[in-house]
């Protein structure tokens, strides 16, 4: 078998991002960005929040969330920076920035969950 | 109704000139006219070192695609009662390199395709008096939308990553590539993989869209490679966690 | 200069265009395209102000506080706004789009995008209900 690139991999966290962010971001998006600081609706209290996140389940799908959603974007920004910016040729540099981005959001999601009180 | 209608096309004469320039002809305009027909008065009535591809001039060579008002289009399937009341702009099919006035050079494009071999391959080779290969209707249905393909090039035209990235496989070649590797009859699959999943093979594409906007058999080639990416991710995951398994 | 006797195939020299950095911006498709690609940038946007969130909570009750209304500010609330539109395209040109990457196969027939794309949209209604359901109701 040929040396087979590793887009492969890529591609799947991409996907998978995608489809993580399309079901939650666009309601946690609306309630946290726009009901809850206009007043819209009564966000949950401190203690209600951290109860909720506190659940392992809760801290499972909120890792995910990030991890996949960090890397869906930094596959798909690094094909428009190719693209749309036409400098490819910095190839080295963007995919540090891009999955390096990524990377480092989730390992900070990680530890922040890991820790919550 | 108007009588005639200007075309504005494209010369490339690279003994005469460095850069392309535009050319005016008023031609007669008919309501049952293509921009081939178009084409072809010019040629025989008003300037014959207009050079230009065709063949069919019914749609199914995939001779005549060049760039109309901007649009790749197949000029045998593209009425001049469209633009009326014009001018009408023909540029060659843009993506590739011009060779002369409309016509392009697409050597790129059939190295490509012969790449991702566009043929039945099998790994057993039963004789002919075996008997022929049954395929039910359903296996038919399988692939041959993608088997529509008239190689026209319209796709790589309308392709912005085949224009920013040479390398890229393109529409048509990977969707034959699926044509192939959907048919039952084919046993090829991994051969082609290993030249499809390479870097910029598929992977390049980022379901822009718009070769299936513009392709005139409704092949749907961004599917055919959306589809190619979740089987080459398969694929790869399958060798990946199970090395042991024959590809 | 003395002529090469070796024989070369006579090449007219081609005429290539230089793709403008503009490209996306000269079709109506491709500007959608690249809008579709940004909406990738509040995917991450969002995942920031998450981990801020995260990090708020760990801080104790007054550091949640300040961040709830750091999230007031008119200038993030516009910014959200317009996060907001984008995820939401994001979603929506990805449940349009993933039919064509999983065919759907029934009965000999494919099934046609719109059935599979309508699953995707009803389990998108309920799991937002269930988060809306989860965060407002009493503790």
């Amino acid at each position: 078998m040929a040396n087979r690139s590793n887009e492969p991999l890529l591609w799947a966290l991409f996907s998978g991002g995608g489809v993580a962010a399309a079901f939650l971001i666009p309601i946690l998006f609306f309630l946290y960005g726009l009901a809850f600081p206009l007043g819209w609706l009564q966000p949950p209290d401190y203690e209600r929040t951290l109860d909720l996140v506190r659940h392992p389940l809760a801290r499972l799908a909120l890792f995910l969330l990030c991890f996949l959603s960090l890397f869906h974007w930094a596959h798909r920004f690094r094909f428009t920076l190719y693209d749309g910016l036409q400098i490819k040729h910095l190839d080295p540099v963007i995919n540090l920035f891009c999955y390096g981005g990524a990377v480092t959001g989730t390992v900070a999601a990680a530890y922040l969950l890991w820790t919550l009180p | 109704m108007a009588e005639t209608i200007t075309i504005e096309v494209a010369r490339y004469r690279p003994e005469q000139e460095g850069e392309p320039t535009f050319q005016s002809y008023e031609v007669p305009f008919s309501k049952d006219w293509v921009v081939l027909d178009a084409l072809n008065y010019i040629k025989d009535h008003l300037d014959g070192s207009l050079s230009f591809r065709w063949s069919c001039r019914m749609g199914v060579c995939g001779s005549c695609g060049m760039t109309v008002n901007g649009e790749p289009k197949l000029t045998c399937a593209t009425f001049l009662s469209h633009y009326s009341p014009g001018p009408i702009r023909v540029e060659p099919l843009q993506n590739f390199p011009v060779v002369r006035d409309l016509v392009i050079e697409m050597t790129d494009f059939l190295e490509k395709l012969q790449s991702v071999k566009p043929w039945i391959v099998r790994k057993d080779d039963p004789a002919p008096a075996e008997g022929e290969f049954l395929q039910t209707p359903e296996e038919l249905d399988e692939f041959k939308q993608f088997s529509m393909c008239i190689n026209c090039m319209i796709c790589y035209a309308a392709c912005p990553v085949y224009g920013l990235d040479p390398q890229f496989i393109g529409p048509a070649a990977i969707a034959l590539a699926q044509r192939y590797n959907l048919d039952s009859r084919d046993q090829g699959e991994q051969e082609r993989l290993d030249v499809l999943s390479q870097h910029e093979g598929i992977w390049g594409c980022t379901f822009v869209g718009e070769c299936t906007e513009v392709c005139p058999k409704n092949v749907d080639p961004a599917g055919a490679i959306q589809q190619y990416k979740l089987a080459a991710t398969k694929d790869w995951f399958k060798s990946f966690l199970m090395p042991w398994s024959k590809p | 200069m003395k002529p090469s006797t070796a024989y070369r195939q006579y090449h007219p020299k081609w005429h290539r265009t230089r793709v403008s950095t503009l490209w996306w911006s000269r079709k109506w498709s491709y500007l959608k395209f690249m809008l579709r690609e940004l909406s990738s940038v509040f995917v991450a946007f969002y995942v920031v102000i998450l981990l801020l969130q995260l990090h708020a909570l760990r801080g104790g009750p007054e550091a949640y506080l300040e961040f709830q209304q750091w999230l007031e500010n008119p200038l993030l609330v516009i910014l959200n706004g317009i996060g907001f539109l984008f995820v939401l395209f994001h979603a929506v040109t990805w449940f349009n789009l993933a039919p064509k990457a999983m065919v759907v196969r029934l009965r000999g027939r494919r099934l046609p995008d719109v059935l599979v794309a309508a699953p995707n949209y009803a389990a998108w209604l309920a799991v937002s209900a269930l988060i809306v359901f989860l965060l407002l109701r009493e503790g």
